[in-house]
Order: structure tokens, then C-alpha cells, then sequence
């Protein structure tokens, strides 16, 4: 059995400080306030609240990145190594520009320059940075995990005649995604916790919420710590399950 | 099993070269196996024999000279050069067989893919090699579950699944337990009754001395020897070739 006790200490002390703390400043916690932006009941009828419905949307808008982060960032890594020579050079002009500016100024870019030209609405604009940012993170997550593949699997699926792509879909990648589950894991918390950034562009996530009622209510240390426990609440969840399954993976 | 051999040769390497970087693997190298005759391949390590069956089906590449497998030129090479491996069976010393695959998968997923079997007529094909190399009962079963020995008569079946006319055996039994060698050179032995063509590099002697048409004595990536093995073994010619048997044969 793990002992609890350790965290259980510091977690404590944690809100003996938050309370404390608070208390000097003589701030009114009004905590009876909260659950309005959780839930509202009109009617017999529930309604989400501002907080839930930021949830939501940070949750739907970092799925689709995620899911397309994850193909991009398949598709770099075959550029990069695997598949053909041709792809190599924009997958790498790509990868090296994504990587070395903020995520905050290519928001800016893509909601300035490429939302007007390409008649991308907000939404679209935010899918599209969050995951072009994040499978330039997690092309090399890829690569790492194809390149940890003994060099005699493809040389078998080779001289089985198997084709290219039928080697990497089916011999490489498929082992490659063994290794590189927890990084990706990760990378998925990253992405949720960096769609916080989306508030800069006036997307309606948990974040941007949390400021506006914030702005309405002065209750900052009720909402911000509702905006964290909400927070953790997905990403918590989703490391645990990283860890579930790659133990179950690797029996 | 000379009665069927045809003039025109089952594999056909003409002045091959081979360099890894400083290092010259094959030193203008020729040779030609008409169909059905078992060639036996030794040599001390770093004399190249590896690189030469690894040519035959294009695993390494040359840097001069033509080489032809079942009357196709490989290399320079061609443009349908899977079609052409798919003919060329090869069992390598690592096994090599794909480990999230079960035993049957690794068996029928290049007929399926390749060669457009139907599933069941694979999955058929497939347990009549299992049953031949005397593992059906652990088709279900993963690579890492299976003993050396199993693993490599899997390896074995899953290359006489794709219907090859020559099989390329580089080091088949290296990497096994002494105790597990016997087992896999049995399943050779009784593919060479059916007068298969076969290249084989292994220091296996006795094997040679059974099965063998030929033994291929290499030292410094040039061929020193090619005789029938009981001249080779009786009287060899060469220095090297002497020192080479009785280090070997000592054991």
C-alpha cells in the first residue's frame, strides 16, 4: 500500500494557507455564488452554467485539436524519416518555425492573418493553432518511438513484400504508439492546459469565463480556484489513464 | 536433388562491391545458385557473408555490379522490387517476428496484404505451415510468449507463407540456445528434402555437411572457396579455409 499521508499533509497546509491567507486580507468568501456558474435551475429545467459551458467548449475545442495534432504529428514524423524525401523539407520549415515562436504570437498570426484570408472563423482559427503547435511537439515524440523499433521489423516486413505504407502502418507505427503513449499523454494535457491561451482571442473556454465573471464579480479567488479544480478534473482523469493503460500494455 | 536444376540460375550476383564507408564488405563478388541446390555460406565473422545473402534480396545495397533473383534484375534497382522479395523468403537471426502481432497474424498478414489471400484461405494456409514446423498450438500466442527455438519456426513458416522460391537463412540458428539449435535445423532439413532453393549462413557444419550442395567459403568479402562440402570439409584448399575448420570443427 502507498502511503497518502505525505500528500495529504501538503495538500492541507496548502488550504490552511489559502485560508489563512485570505482572512488577513479580510476577503469575503462568498462560495454560495459558485454554483449559478456551474448549473442554473429555471423552470424545473437545468441549465449549464458560464464555468460548465467554458468547460465544455475548452473540451470540444481541444478534442478536434488533439485528434488532428495527433495526425499532423504522424504525418511530420513519416516526413521526416519514413515516407518520402520530397515532404522532408516543408515538414522540417514547419516544425522548425512552430517550435521557436510562441504559441500566444502564432494565435495572433493565424487569427490575424491566415482567419481573414482563409475566412476562418474563431473557433476554426483555434483548432487550427492549437494543433499545429502541438504535432510539431508531438512529431518528434513520433519519431523517438519509430525510431526505437529494431531495424529487422521493417527489414522483415520487407522481405515479406510488404509496401511502404503497410510497413509503417501496420509493423512500425502500431509498436511505435506502445512507447510513445505516456509522452502523448502528456502532450494531451499540455494541449488542454494551453487552450487557456485561447481567452487572448476571445474563444468562450473555461478560461475566458472564469475572467469574465471574474470582471463582473470580484470573486477571484472562488472562480480562479473553480477554474483550476475544473481543470484538473479532465486532465487528472486522462494522466491516470495513460498510466492504467501502459502498464496494461506492457504485461 | 540435382535433377531439378535448370541452367538459368535462382540467384545471380555479378562483380558485386560493397563498401560501409572505409570498410570494403564485398570485393567484386560473383555468383550464381541454380534453382533447387542448397548453398551453404560460412566464414569468419567480418568476412562478409551476412552482407552477400543480405544482397540477395536487396537489404543492403551495392555500390556496383548487377544482381538477379528468379530472373529479375534487383539490382540495379527495379521498380517492382517488393514484387520481387515476395519471392524471396528470409529468416534472419533476431527472428524478427512482429511482437503486438499474434503467431497466425505474423503469418497471414503479408498473404492478405501481398499476395490478395482471402482471410480464411490464409489463416488455412498459415496452420498447415504451423503444423509442418510442429507450433500450431501456440498460433494464438504473441512472439514474446514462444521459446527461441518456436520463435524462429515461426519466422520459418511465416516466410514459406508467401510461396517463395528461394529462402535466404542468414544466421538462423546464432542467436538460439544449444538445446534449441536441433529443432530448427530439423525444419531446414526437411525444407531441403523438398529440394527448395536455399542459401543458407550458418556455422552449423554438420548441417552443411548433410543438407549442403555447396559450401561458400568467404574470408575478407571475397569468396575463397565454393566446392561440394565433402571436398571442402575433406580437403580444403585454402589456408584460411584450414584455419577457419579447425577452429570450428575443434568444438
Amino acid at each position: 500500500m502507498r502511503s497518502y499521508l505525505p500528500s495529504l499533509v501538503i495538500i492541507s497546509s496548502l488550504l490552511a494557507l489559502v485560508v489563512f491567507g485570505a482572512s488577513q486580507l479580510n476577503y469575503t468568501w462568498q462560495w454560495g455564488e459558485i454554483p449559478q456558474y456551474l448549473a442554473e435551475n429555471e423552470d424545473g429545467t437545468w441549465y449549464r452554467g458560464a464555468l460548465i459551458y467554458g468547460l465544455t467548449e475548452t473540451v470540444k475545442i481541444s478534442s478536434l485539436s488533439l485528434a488532428s495534432a495527433l495526425l499532423g504529428g504522424l504525418l511530420l514524423a513519416g516526413g521526416r524519416t519514413h515516407l518520402y524525401w520530397s515532404l522532408r523539407i516543408p515538414s522540417e520549415a514547419f516544425f522548425k518555425m512552430v517550435r521557436n515562436t510562441p504559441l500566444l504570437v502564432q494565435l495572433y498570426v493565424t487569427y490575424f492573418i491566415f482567419g481573414p484570408i482563409l475566412d476562418l472563423d474563431r473557433f476554426w482559427v483555434a483548432v487550427l493553432s492549437l494543433s499545429a503547435f502541438h504535432a510539431a511537439y508531438l512529431a518528434p515524440i513520433f519519431q523517438s518511438g519509430l525510431d526505437s523499433i529494431p531495424k529487422g521489423q521493417a527489414e522483415a516486413a520487407q522481405s515479406l513484400g510488404l509496401p511502404k505504407l503497410n510497413t509503417y502502418l501496420e509493423i512500425l507505427l502500431p509498436q511505435a504508439l506502445r512507447v510513445v503513449l505516456p509522452a502523448c499523454t502528456n502532450e494531451a494535457v499540455n494541449l488542454i492546459k494551453n487552450s487557456a491561451l485561447l481567452s487572448a482571442i476571445a474563444i468562450f473556454e473555461l478560461t475566458t469565463e472564469g475572467k469574465d465573471i471574474v470582471a463582473d464579480t470580484f470573486m477571484s479567488f472562488e472562480i480562479w480556484l473553480t477554474v483550476g479544480a475544473l481543470y484538473l478534473l479532465i486532465t487528472i482523469p486522462l494522466s491516470s489513464t495513460a498510466i492504467y493503460l501502459e502498464k496494461r500494455l506492457k504485461s | 536433388m540435382s535433377a531439378s536444376q535448370t541452367t538459368t540460375p535462382a540467384i545471380q550476383l555479378e562483380n558485386v562491391e560493397k563498401w560501409f564507408g572505409t570498410f570494403h564488405a564485398l570485393k567484386n563478388v560473383s555468383l550464381s545458385i541454380p534453382d533447387g541446390q542448397r548453398v551453404v555460406i560460412c566464414g569468419p565473422s567480418g568476412s562478409g557473408k551476412s552482407t552477400l545473402i543480405r544482397c540477395m534480396n536487396l537489404l543492403e545495397t551495392p555500390q556496383s555490379g548487377s544482381i538477379f533473383a528468379n530472373r529479375q534484375q534487383i539490382w540495379p534497382r527495379p521498380q517492382n522490387l517488393s514484387e520481387i522479395r515476395r519471392e524471396l523468403g528470409m529468416v534472419f537471426q533476431q527472428f524478427n517476428l512482429f511482437p503486438h502481432l499474434t503467431i497466425l497474424q505474423n503469418l497471414t498478414l503479408a498473404p492478405i496484404r501481398v499476395r490478395k489471400a482471402t482471410r480464411s484461405e490464409a489463416r488455412e494456409e498459415a496452420m498447415a505451415f504451423l503444423q509442418r514446423v510442429k507450433i500450431a498450438d501456440q498460433a494464438d500466442k504473441y512472439p514474446g510468449e514462444l521459446s527461441g527455438g518456436q520463435q524462429q519456426r515461426a519466422a520459418i513458416a511465416r516466410s514459406l507463407c508467401m510461396k517463395p522460391k528461394v529462402m535466404l537463412f542468414d544466421e538462423p540458428t546464432s542467436a538460439l540456445d544449444p538445446e534449441m539449435i536441433a529443432e530448427v535445423l530439423d525444419v531446414m532439413s526437411s525444407l531441403a528434402q523438398e529440394s527448395m532453393t536455399m542459401v543458407c549462413v550458418t556455422h552449423e557444419m554438420g548441417f552443411a555437411r548433410e543438407v549442403a550442395d555447396r559450401v561458400i567459403f568467404m574470408d575478407q568479402g571475397e569468396i575463397v572457396e565454393d566446392r561440394p562440402p565433402t571436398d571442402f570439409f575433406g580437403n580444403p584448399e585454402s589456408p584460411r579455409a584450414k584455419v577457419f575448420l579447425s577452429r570450428i570443427l575443434r568444438h
